[in-house]
């Protein structure tokens, strides 16, 4: 075969065509939303447009780097990539610019800044790739269990300090990954579990929450009394669920940060403060209703225009799409989205390589947890966490992070009938 | 391939099952849910609201009774202020620096980025020397705003003030005004109000965030353009209206001046009067709270709301009416022995004077009571001395066709409709049947139960003038400048006496003036008809009444002068109206034979004792109350207030926006 030709065959085409979809809605939708009519021109670099622009093109390029590099150069230095990012992290908490309240940027020159944490996501979905495809390592094992926990724990607690809880969240989406290799189901049905807890704790009275629990509980054991191995897991997970609602109050008032704990409160309905805490959300929900089913058309949305919608080219850019585009334009972005997280599903499935396929779940995963928070957050079912929309979103380390997590996941599917 | 390869499907379950919800969630918010929509304009949308300038009135001749005079204010926007030298600037508007301070943290507070008015109600003269300079002050501008203003300070009841709105004005204009909008309250600005002020232009502005313009709504498509007021042509004259407030200064009554070809009124004084200039600006309250607590009632429109009987002025209307009935003739005569003997009363004649002989017009020119309380049983008792009850009401029914009893349909708000009794009236009084025509004799002469307003009196003299019809009064003569009339003012209004009964009781009234009871006010080269009264009132003396037209032959004007609780009418409202004749006819007063002249009725003061007066004032009408200044006060409050609130929110919203936090 001819190597130059087979590997442009075997580039996943569709991908690249989702992934300059979304870059482009992206750049217009920054242009929408930051428009000023003294600077028109959509490439001059004094405006976000214009930067965004740069990095799309920054993007492509390094995108085509990636696909012309030697798959083994990827894979082999994988552990060197997770250190450089580790040590990057470390180095932000010492040297970094603090921009509104994180500590998550370094200086690099000419105006532009790096945000390692963005990178730190497609460094841990590679290491854990590499260390989960090794041979002999099941995730059932408590000892590879622990070790592929302090893979993604490690970046976790670092980007925590600084302190970035949206990115930091980012990682716990991984355990889809440890799920797809062999992790216990109930790991998921206990994390859903304890959200479920935690909301309805909060919301309503725990005395009534444990009753309601117990009840549950005692009903199940009635039914299934013979089987006295269940009785026993249950009567363990109802003492441990009892124990989390009586402390959910603690954690809730101690543990989470003020704004935190408001943020909760707005999304649950417990307060509505339209005026201050609650202002971003509600101008956010009002860009995105007002939008009704076909937009307001390019350029013509007034809330995020006329900045009514905070962060309206970054974190909150999916409030220009819903107003400007509607109902319509937000089922096209959403679409692409689970197109894009489907078909990397499906391109990791057809590897014969583990390593792919593992690393295929992390960035499907990566990308789909910024998707479901940060659109979530825009409409208000998820609380006002501060992570960007995959390749829509104003902000050069995220795009290129994002354009490196996808395309060395193109790269490494063009090789799959090699050995790797 | 690995053995856990189906959790693939349950991994992209999940995903799609996330974004249904995500989907289901939006589908809610831009769909079904409107709300978003409408919060979204009120965001951004923001209606400017531009108040066109007023109407004009203009007098007959186009003099200007009230206009609008520019005023300005300084205004200033905080961020836009570069430094600048205070102390200059504090020596140029005329402040000092503690002023200077005290307002310039009031504007800092209000809105940083917004303008607010530093400097209130700089005249035009005081603007013109600062102007020049303001552009050295960066963040510093002019605004203009339009005050009413009479340059003459003449004809306030006629005219009106115009007050900022109440709840109840805004709830019948069915959302046209708006808080803080200005309306006619009473005169021609209350019922000119829609002509006057024009269409209000609508701009719909886009505003971002912290309420900074961003330009027109849709290119201005929904915007309305602002119609100024039309001008309007009152029918006054100007020179006799002053002429007239002069001669009525400290007098109680009123002075109503018709054109009979027309039913134009020329002069409409009411006194005691007021500078109209006191109901506009800052000082506005005070000098209206003061205006009314003036027991004499300045704001009492005189000529249409006092009623008052009109004595012997209503004589001739008792001739005409007897004449067309066929009752009496020119020639019918009466032996008066200075009383007349109606039943077991006596109508004594003036003074107790007997005046011998009389027919009709000598009657007329003698005032003879005796001869009209003769003429008046006569049309009572044609029916035989029981049925007065049936030639009453038609009685009533003639004199009601002058315009007595009813409305003229003047186009001012509050007219009274004087006061004609009903037999309904007598009936329960004298209980049915019980009354006969000696009972009320006393309304040939024009007392009794009988009133009528100064505009009343004068339309009468009108329809004698016209020898049997008249216009109906208005003020206000032509609307906007095509000068459009009304139709209704170009028709005749016929009262149903034939022309040619009109001789015998114009003689009469000419005879007033050439050697009866009006002699003294008999004008050189003028044929005035004219009719004193003399009218008897429960509240003190009785008012002195005039009423006459000129010349005899094509009248020019018609006239009515009622000066209150001063007596005999040729005393007092004879001479009055004597000098307004001559001076619209003439255009200035010649020295009279009888040696009257202007100044000395200027001068006079005839004001009723205020204790005497306070007790019998008359009713006060619909117009300004101290509930309604002091709803004006407070909705003033109430909007300083508002403002207050505003500033609060947005400089709170822009805070927010500042903080941005993540």
């Amino acid at each position: 075969m001819n190597n130059q030709r087979s590997f442009f065959f075997n580039v996943d085409w569709v991908i690249v065509f989702i992934y300059l979809a979304l870059c482009t809605i992206g750049w217009f939708n920054i242009h929408a939303a930051v428009f000023d009519e003294r600077h028109p021109g959509m490439l001059s670099l004094d405006t976000n447009y214009g930067k965004q622009f740069l990095y799309i093109v920054i993007g492509i390029l390094v995108g085509i780097v990636i696909l012309l590099l030697e798959t083994r150069f990827i894979t082999a230095l994988v552990p060197a990539f997770y250190g450089i990012t580790l040590l990057l992290l470390i180095l932000v908490l010492v040297h970094g610019r603090n921009v509104g309240g994180n500590q998550a940027w370094i200086s690099i020159g000419g105006g532009f800044r790096l945000q390692p944490s963005e990178f730190a996501k497609f460094t841990a979905c590679l290491l854990l790739a590499r260390y989960l495809s090794g041979p002999n390592i099941k995730v059932t094992e408590p000892r590879s269990f622990a070790i592929a926990g302090a893979i993604i724990g490690f970046p976790m607690l670092l980007i925590m300090l600084q302190p970035d809880v949206g990115s930091t969240l980012v990682f716990l989406s991984l355990i889809f990954v440890l799920y797809r290799e062999g992790l216990s189901p109930y790991f998921l049905i206990i994390g859903a579990l304890f959200i479920a807890l935690f909301v309805t704790a909060i919301l309503y009275n725990p005395l009534y929450v444990i009753l309601v629990i117990t009840a549950i509980a005692a009903l199940i054991m009635y039914l299934f009394k013979r089987n006295k191995r269940l009785v026993v897991t249950m009567l363990t997970g109802l003492a441990i669920c009892v124990v989390f609602v009586l402390s959910v109050k603690f954690i809730y008032n101690k543990v989470l940060q003020p704004h935190q704990k408001v943020r909760i409160d707005i999304i649950l309905g417990i307060k509505s403060d339209l005026r201050g805490k609650g202002y971003n959300l509600n101008q956010s929900k009002i860009a995105i209703g007002s939008g009704k089913l076909w937009g307001k058309g390019y350029l013509k949305g007034t809330q995020t225009k006329y900045s009514f919608v905070p962060e309206q080219s970054t974190d909150f850019i999916f409030c220009t799409v819903g107003e400007e585009w509607g109902f319509a334009g937000s089922v096209v972005v959403i679409g692409l989205y689970l197109f894009l997280v489907l078909r990397i599903i499906m391109i990791a499935e057809r590897q014969r390589s583990p390593f792919t396929r593992i690393y295929g779940y992390g960035a499907a995963s990566v990308i789909f947890f910024h998707v479901m928070i940060n659109i979530g957050m825009t409409i208000g079912l998820v609380p006002v966490i501060g992570i960007p929309l995959p390749l829509v979103s104003y902000g050069g380390s995220s795009l290129i992070s994002f354009t490196i997590l996808i395309f060395v996941l193109l790269k490494l599917d063009s090789n799959r009938m090699g050995i790797v | 391939m690995n053995s856990f390869f189906e959790r693939r499907y349950v991994i992209a379950g999940i995903f799609i099952t996330i974004i249904i919800v995500l989907l289901a969630r939006l589908f809610y918010i831009q769909i079904i849910d409107d709300k978003y929509a409408i919060y979204a304009n009120s965001n951004v949308r923001r209606p400017v609201i531009h108040n066109p300038a007023r109407g004009p009135i203009l007098d007959r001749n186009g003099k200007v009774l009230v206009e609008n005079v520019p005023y300005y204010d300084i205004t200033v926007t905080p961020n836009l202020v570069k430094p600048f030298d205070t102390v200059d600037f504090c020596k140029l508007l005329g402040i000092d620096r503690a002023e200077f301070n005290k307002r310039w943290t009031k504007a800092v507070k209000y809105n940083f980025s917004q303008s607010s008015i530093f400097e209130k109600q700089l005249s035009a003269t005081t603007y013109a020397s600062i102007q020049e300079r303001l552009s050295e002050f960066t963040g510093f501008l002019s605004s203009t705003r339009y005050l009413r203003s009479y340059p003459d300070s003449v004809a306030a009841q006629f005219l009106g003030y115009i007050g900022e709105v109440t709840d109840r004005d805004m709830k019948r204009s069915n959302g046209y005004y708006h808080p803080g909008d200005f309306i006619g309250v009473t005169g021609v600005e209350k019922s000119y109000e829609p002509v006057l002020r024009g269409q209000r232009g609508v701009e719909i502005q886009m505003v971002d965030s912290r309420g900074r313009p961003k330009g027109k709504y849709a290119n201005g498509l929904y915007d309305t353009a602002q119609v100024a007021g039309q001008r309007l042509t009152s029918s006054l004259d100007l020179n006799i209206q002053l002429l007239g407030e002069k001669l009525m200064k400290n007098k109680l009554g009123s002075i109503v001046a018709i054109e009979p070809s027309t039913g134009e009124i020329l002069c409409y004084v009411s006194s005691p009067t007021y500078d109209p200039n006191l109901m506009v600006g800052r000082e506005r309250g005070n000098n209206a709270a003061k205006l009314y607590q003036n027991v004499y009632d300045p704001f009492l429109v005189r000529p249409i709301q006092a009623r008052y009987p009109p004595g012997s002025s209503f004589k001739p209307l008792s001739a005409l009416i007897a004449l067309q009935e066929g009752i009496i003739t020119p020639q019918t005569s009466y032996y008066c022995p200075g009383y007349y003997q109606a039943g077991n009363r006596r109508i004594p004649c003036n003074n107790g004077e007997a005046h011998g002989l009389v027919n009709l017009s000598s009657a007329v020119a003698k005032s003879c009571n005796g001869y009209f309380s003769m003429v008046f049983q006569k049309i009572m008792d044609r029916e035989g001395g029981k049925q007065t009850e049936n030639t009453f009401a038609d009685w009533r029914a003639n004199v009601g066709k002058f315009g007595l009893g009813t409305k003229l349909g003047l186009d001012m708000p509050g007219e009274s409709r004087g006061n004609v009794p009903t037999p309904l009236y007598y009936d329960n009084i004298y209980k049915r049947g019980g009354w006969r025509s000696s009972t009320i004799v006393s309304l040939a002469i024009g007392q009794g139960e009988l009133l009528a307003t100064p505009l009343q009196l004068a339309n009468i003299e009108c329809t004698i003038a016209n020898r049997g019809f008249y216009y109906k009064p208005h003020l206000i003569k032509a609307i906007g400048a095509q000068n459009i009339i009304k139709k209704e003012y170009t028709e005749r209004n016929y009262v149903g006496i034939d022309s040619s009964y009109f001789k015998p009781v114009i003689a009469g009234m000419q005879a007033v003036v050439e050697d009866g009871t009006a002699i003294r006010s008999k004008i050189p080269g003028i044929i005035m008809c004219g009719k004193t009264g003399t009218a008897q009132n429960p509240h003190g003396e009785a008012h002195s009444v005039f009423v006459a037209f000129a010349p005899r032959d094509n009248p020019k004007i018609a006239i009515a002068v009622v000066v209150e609780n001063s007596g005999e009418g040729a005393h007092w409202a004879a001479p009055i109206a004597s000098f307004i004749v001559e001076k619209y006819l003439k255009g200035s007063i010649s020295t009279r034979e009888s040696g009257i002249a202007v100044d000395y009725f200027a001068n006079a003061n005839r004001l009723p004792d205020t204790t005497f007066y306070l007790h019998h004032a008359p009713k006060k009408v619909r117009g300004i109350t101290p509930k309604k200044l002091k709803a004006d006060s407070v909705s003033k409050i109430q909007k300083s207030a508002g403002n207050k609130n505003k500033k609060t929110t947005s400089q709170f919203i822009a805070a927010i926006n500042k903080k941005n936090d993540e």
